[in-house]
C-alpha cells in the first residue's frame, strides 16, 4: 500500500475518458462500481464543459456481484450504441471491474457490432492516468489506420511544388493543462511560417479526422505525456517525421520554428518575432532586476518542468534548486535537464517525498501543480501553477496559453506575480517592526491576510521542516542564543529558511555546538548570496 | 406509488461524505484503503481547497498487496503508523472500505480492533464501508455513525437524553441547543460530536431524534443500544421544523402551547423572509434526480411552504420506516421514483421540461447547457439549510438559480 495524502495521477481509466471526451464520435463504454460517475465531474465542472462526456458506465452495485455482471455490460453496451450511435466504441474496466474480470472487451468483440470495438488494457494497479491516455490514443489511431498502412518500401509522395506544408498537431486533450489555448497559440504559429494544420487530436477530432493523419506532412508533438508512442507509430509505418520541441519558452519557441523549419524544409530564417512578443522585454526591464537568482522548486510532468526549468533560468535569471517529476515514463529528461542545472532529479509520485524535498530547499518559488499549492500553503512559500494536476481555476475564461509568444507572456505574469513586489521587498528588509508591512503578512499586492494560519506552525515554515529537527541527533544537538535567534529574524522571511540551514550546517562542519550572532555572519560571508 | 428504476446511476459513493466529515469531527482523520480512483474521487472533490494539514488520505492497492506477495494487515500498520507520526494531534482514525477492499475481501473491522489495542488511551480506531457497490453519496455518513455507535458511553438506566443524528451545521446544532433549552427538554447531545473525543452516552433513556434522513442504519444501531426513535418529519421548513421538535416536546411531556410559545418568534421571522422566496418559487415546476435522500423531505417543503409544483421525486433510497411521516405530507399522485436509469430519467427532463431540475454536477451543466434550469444538489448537504431560521435560505437556493435565470443578458 501506498499512503497517498494526494495524488498526481488518476487512474488510466480517466486517460482513456480524457481521450474520448476530447473526440466526436467516439464513446467509451466503462466497466465500473456505482460512483465511478465522479470522473464525469472534471469535465463537467473542472473544464466547465456544456455536454455530457461520452462514457456510459454499467454502476454495478453489491447485489449484482452475486449475479451476473457479464449481462450488465452486455446491456450497458447496447443501450449505449442504440442511443449514442457512435462511430467508435471504446471498451474498458475501472479498477473494481479489473478486479472481478468480467472481461468487457471480449463481450463487446463477440456481440457483432457494425462498428470498430476497441478493448482496452488498462492496469488499474501499476499503471496511471497519462499511460491510459497515451495508450488509448495510441491504440485508436493504430487501430483505425493499420490497414491503410503502405507497402514496406513504398515513398511518401511528395507535396505539390508550392503547396504549403501540412502539420498534424497530436497530443492536446480534454482535461490538459491549456491545451485549449495552446492550439490556437500554436496554429498561429505555424501559419506565421507557412504551415497549414492538417488535423488536432485527440482535441476536436473524430475518427474520420483519424483516418486523415497520413495525408500531413509531419507530426507535431505537442504534449508526449500522450501522444508520444502514435507519433512514433505514424513516423515508422507512415514515414512522418515529428517535430519534438515543445514551444513553451521564449527560447524553445526558437528552436521549435527552426525544426520546423528543418523537418518542412522551408526557410524560417526571416521570420520575426510577433510586436505582441513582451516577455522578453519584461525580463530585460530593470525592474525585474530583483527577481535575479530566486531560488525556484519545479514540479509537474515532465514536458512542463524542462520547459519551466529553462526558463526559470535563461529567461527570468533565477535559480533551479529543486527539479522533478510525476512522470515516471518520462524520467530520463529530467533527469538531463537536472544535470544541467546542477540539482539532483526528483522521480517519485509520492507527494510526502516531494513535500519533504521542498522544504530541505527553502526555495522562495515553487513552481508545480495543484498539489504543491497545499506544500507551498504549509510551508508559506509562494507558488505558481505550471501543470496538470490543476483544479477549475486553472481553465481560464480568458486566453491563457502556455506555448508560443503570447504563453512566454502569461507565464511571465503568472510566475512574478505571487513573489513580494521589489520595493515591500527592500523596505521589510530595512525596517521590520511595521505594524502592517511585516514577516508574517502576505505581500500586499496579493490582499490581506497573514502568511501563516497557525502559530503552531512558525517554527516549521522558519525552518522549513519538521523532519530537519527529527533527525538532529544526541552529539550533533546545537543550540542558538537567543541574540542569534533574534537576528536571524531580521533577515526577511523568504530567505531566512535557507540562511538558517546554511548557519547550522557551517557550525555543524567546524564543530561548533552554540550559534552566535558572530557564526551567523561567518556563515554568510562564508556562503554567500 | 413508487417506481423503481434500476440501470446506470449517476451519483457518489458514500466515499463524498469525508468531504464534510472531515470538517465536523475535527480530531478524527480518514483513512480510506482503496485504489487511486478512491484518492483521485477525494482530491477532485475537496481538492480545490488548499490544504496546509489534510485529514484525510488513501492507502493505495498496489499489485503486490492484491497478488498476495505483501501482508495486507502489515501494510496497514505502517501506513496508520505514517499517519499517526505525522499527525499526532489525532484522536480517532476511521479506516474507510472502498470497492476494491471489498471485493478482495480485506478485513478491515480487525484491522482497526488490532491497530486500537495497539493505540490504546492516544487513538481510538474504527471502520466502516463507503464503497459504492454498498453506499451512495450520504449512506457514507449513515456508515461512518454507526462505526461510532458500539463506542458510544451507557446512558444510566435511570437517566433520559434527547439524542439528535445527523451532522449539523454548528450555527444550526446551536440554534437547536437553544429551543430544547427553553422547552426544557434536555439534556441534548449531538452525534456526530464536533470531537470524536466527546462521546453521547446512549442507553434506556433516549430518545432519538433524526435531523438526517438518511441515517437509517445508524438509527437502528441505536435502537438496538435502547435509544427509542421518535417518529417526526425532518427539520426544513416551518412545518418540518414544527413537528420535529413537536415529536421532541410529546416525549417530554410539554404541552402544545408552550411549544408555540417558545417557537413563536422564530416561526414568525421565519414566515416573513418566506414570503418573499415564494414569490420567486409559487407556481414553478421542479424536477429532482436522485442523490442524496434529502429529496423527499425537501420536495415537501418546496410543495407545501414554497407553492412549487413537483413533477418528479427521485431517491437514491427510499426507507419507509423513516419517510413514513415526509410521505403522508406529500401532495397526492405525485411520480416518485426510486432508484436510476440516468439515460431514461434525463428522457423525461426533457420531455417534461421542469422550471427547475435538481440534479448533481455531472448533469448540471450538460442541462444548462439545453437551456433549462438546475440546481445542484450537492450544496443542499453543504448549506445550513435546517431549523426555522434558515428556512428562507433553503428556498433561496431554489430561487437563486431562477433569479439569475432571469437577470443574465449574456
Amino acid at each position: 500500500m501506498q499512503l497517498t495524502l494526494w495524488s498526481y495521477e488518476g487512474p488510466p481509466h480517466i486517460g482513456a475518458m480524457r481521450i474520448a471526451a476530447s473526440m466526436e464520435g467516439v464513446h467509451l463504454v466503462l466497466h465500473a462500481p456505482q460512483g465511478d460517475t465522479y470522473a464525469d465531474l472534471l469535465f463537467t465542472m473542472i473544464e466547465r464543459r456544456g455536454q455530457r462526456p461520452p462514457v456510459s458506465y454499467t454502476s454495478f452495485q453489491a447485489r449484482e456481484l452475486g449475479s451476473d455482471t457479464a449481462e450488465l455490460v452486455k446491456s450497458t453496451i447496447q443501450a449505449a450504441c442504440d442511443r449514442f450511435a457512435p462511430r467508435v466504441l471504446l471498451i474498458g474496466e475501472s479498477c473494481t471491474a479489473e478486479l472481478i474480470q468480467d472481461q468487457p472487451g471480449a463481450l463487446a468483440q463477440g456481440m457483432g457490432l457494425p462498428i470498430p470495438v476497441l478493448s482496452l488494457e488498462l492496469p488499474a494497479y501499476t499503471r496511471k492516468e497519462n499511460w491510459g491516455a497515451n495508450e488509448t490514443f495510441y491504440q485508436l489511431v493504430r487501430g483505425l489506420l493499420k490497414s491503410r498502412v503502405p507497402a514496406p518500401g513504398a515513398e511518401r509522395e511528395l507535396r505539390k511544388a508550392g503547396a504549403r506544408p501540412l502539420a498534424n498537431l497530436l497530443g492536446p486533450s480534454a482535461l490538459g493543462f491549456r491545451c485549449r489555448d495552446d492550439v490556437v497559440e500554436v496554429t498561429r504559429l505555424l501559419d506565421s511560417l507557412g504551415v497549414d494544420v492538417n488535423v488536432v487530436a485527440p482535441l476536436g477530432a473524430s475518427p474520420e479526422d483519424l483516418l486523415r493523419l497520413p495525408e500531413a506532412d509531419f507530426n507535431v508533438c505537442l504534449y508526449p505525456e500522450l501522444a508520444d508512442q502514435t507519433c512514433l507509430w505514424l513516423e515508422r509505418m507512415f514515414g512522418q517525421r515529428t517535430v519534438k520541441t515543445v514551444p513553451i519558452g521564449i527560447g524553445a519557441t526558437r528552436d521549435f520554428i527552426a525544426e520546423v523549419g528543418r523537418v518542412a524544409g522551408i526557410d524560417v530564417s526571416a521570420t520575426k518575432e510577433p510586436i505582441w512578443s513582451r516577455m522578453p522585454w519584461y525580463s530585460r526591464s530593470v525592474d525585474s532586476t530583483y527577481l535575479t537568482g530566486k531560488r525556484v522548486f519545479i514540479f509537474g510532468d515532465a514536458t512542463h518542468v524542462v520547459a519551466a526549468a529553462r526558463i526559470a533560468t535563461e529567461e527570468l535569471g533565477f535559480t533551479v534548486v529543486g527539479l522533478g517529476t510525476y512522470a515516471r515514463e518520462f524520467a530520463r529528461e529530467v533527469r538531463e535537464a537536472a544535470k544541467r542545472y546542477g540539482v539532483e532529479p526528483l522521480i517519485t509520485d509520492d507527494y510526502l517525498d516531494v513535500e519533504a524535498r521542498v522544504a530541505e530547499a527553502h526555495p522562495e518559488l515553487v513552481l508545480g501543480t495543484q498539489m504543491e499549492r497545499h506544500i507551498a500553503k504549509r510551508l508559506g512559500i509562494p507558488c505558481a501553477v505550471v501543470s496538470a494536476p490543476v483544479h477549475i481555476q486553472d481553465f481560464p475564461a480568458r486566453y491563457a496559453p502556455q506555448m508560443g509568444f503570447e504563453g512566454a507572456n502569461v507565464i511571465f505574469d503568472t510566475w512574478v506575480h505571487p513573489l513580494m513586489m521589489g520595493l515591500e521587498e527592500h523596505l521589510i528588509t530595512m525596517f521590520r517592526e511595521d505594524f502592517e508591512f511585516h514577516d508574517g503578512a502576505t505581500p500586499s499586492h496579493l490582499g490581506p491576510g497573514a502568511r501563516t494560519a497557525h502559530p503552531s506552525q512558525e517554527r516549521s515554515l522558519d525552518t522549513g521542516s519538521t523532519a530537519e529537527t527529527a533527525a538532529a541527533t544526541d552529539e550533533n544537538i546545537m543550540a542558538w542564543t537567543s541574540e542569534a535567534e533574534q537576528e536571524l529574524k531580521k533577515i526577511p522571511f523568504f530567505v531566512r529558511g535557507k540562511a538558517r540551514r546554511n548557519t547550522e550546517r557551517f557550525a555543524q562542519e567546524r564543530g561548533i555546538l552554540t550559534i552566535t550572532v558572530e557564526t551567523l555572519y561567518d556563515a554568510k560571508a562564508h556562503f554567500g548570496r | 406509488m413508487v417506481i423503481r428504476e434500476r440501470g446506470q446511476r449517476q451519483v457518489f459513493c458514500g466515499l463524498a461524505g469525508i468531504v464534510w466529515l472531515h470538517r465536523k469531527i475535527q480530531d478524527a482523520f480518514f483513512l480510506v484503503v482503496g485504489s487511486r480512483t478512491c484518492a483521485h474521487l477525494l482530491q477532485s472533490a475537496a481538492g480545490v481547497m488548499i490544504f496546509a494539514e489534510p485529514r484525510f488520505a488513501t492507502a493505495i492497492l498496489q499489485e503486490r498487496d492484491l497478488a498476495g506477495l505483501a501482508d495486507c494487515n502489515q501494510e496497514l500498520d505502517r501506513v496508520a503508523a505514517e499517519i499517526l507520526e505525522r499527525r499526532p494531534d489525532i484522536k480517532t482514525l476511521f479506516l474507510v472500505g472502498s470497492c476494491p477492499s471489498e471485493v478482495i475481501k480485506l478485513d478491515l473491522a480487525k484491522a482497526a480492533e488490532r491497530l486500537s489495542a495497539a493505540y490504546r488511551g492516544r487513538v481510538r480506531v474504527l471502520d466502516y464501508s463507503a464503497s459504492g457497490l454498498e453506499t451512495t453519496f450520504t449512506q457514507g455518513e449513515d456508515a461512518c455513525l454507526m462505526s461510532l455507535v458500539p463506542e458510544l458511553p451507557a446512558l444510566a438506566d435511570t437517566e433520559r437524553s434527547l439524542l439528535v443524528l445527523g451532522t449539523l451545521p454548528d450555527v444550526v446544532e446551536d440554534q437547536f441547543q437553544r429551543l430544547f433549552a427553553e422547552l426544557g427538554i434536555g439534556p441534548v447531545h449531538f452525534l456526530p460530536p464536533r470531537r470524536a473525543s466527546e462521546f453521547p452516552p446512549v442507553g434506556r433513556g433516549t430518545r432519538l431524534l433524526l435531523a438526517q434522513p438518511f441515517l437509517g442504519e445508524t438509527a437502528r444501531a441505536l435502537q438496538g443500544r435502547g435509544a427509542t426513535l421518535l417518529t417526526a418529519p425532518y427539520p426544513f421548513g416551518i412545518e418540518g421544523t414544527l413537528g420535529w421538535l413537536r415529536a421532541a416536546a410529546d416525549a417530554w411531556g410539554i404541552a402544545s402551547e408552550r411549544l408555540e410559545a417558545v417557537t413563536a418568534p422564530a416561526v414568525a421571522r421565519a414566515k416573513l423572509s418566506l414570503a418573499r422566496q415564494r414569490e420567486a418559487l409559487a407556481g414553478k415546476r421542479i424536477t429532482f434526480l436522485p442523490d442524496s435522500q434529502l429529496e423527499i423531505p425537501i420536495a415537501r417543503f418546496l410543495s407545501r411552504e414554497c407553492g412549487m409544483e413537483l413533477v418528479e421525486v427521485a431517491t437514491p433510497f427510499l426507507d419507509r420506516q423513516l419517510m413514513e411521516p415526509e410521505l403522508a405530507l406529500l401532495p397526492t399522485g405525485v411520480r416518485l421514483t426510486e432508484g436510476q436509469d440516468v439515460d431514461l430519467q434525463l428522457d423525461r427532463v426533457r420531455s417534461d421540461r421542469p422550471d427547475l431540475t435538481v440534479c448533481g454536477l455531472g448533469l448540471a451543466n450538460p442541462l444548462e447547457s439545453e437551456g433549462l434550469r438546475t440546481k445542484w444538489s450537492i450544496e443542499l448537504v453543504f448549506t445550513p439549510v435546517h431549523g426555522f431560521d434558515q428556512a428562507a435560505d433553503l428556498a433561496e437556493l431554489f430561487a437563486r438559480p431562477l433569479a439569475r435565470g432571469a437577470l443574465l443578458r449574456v
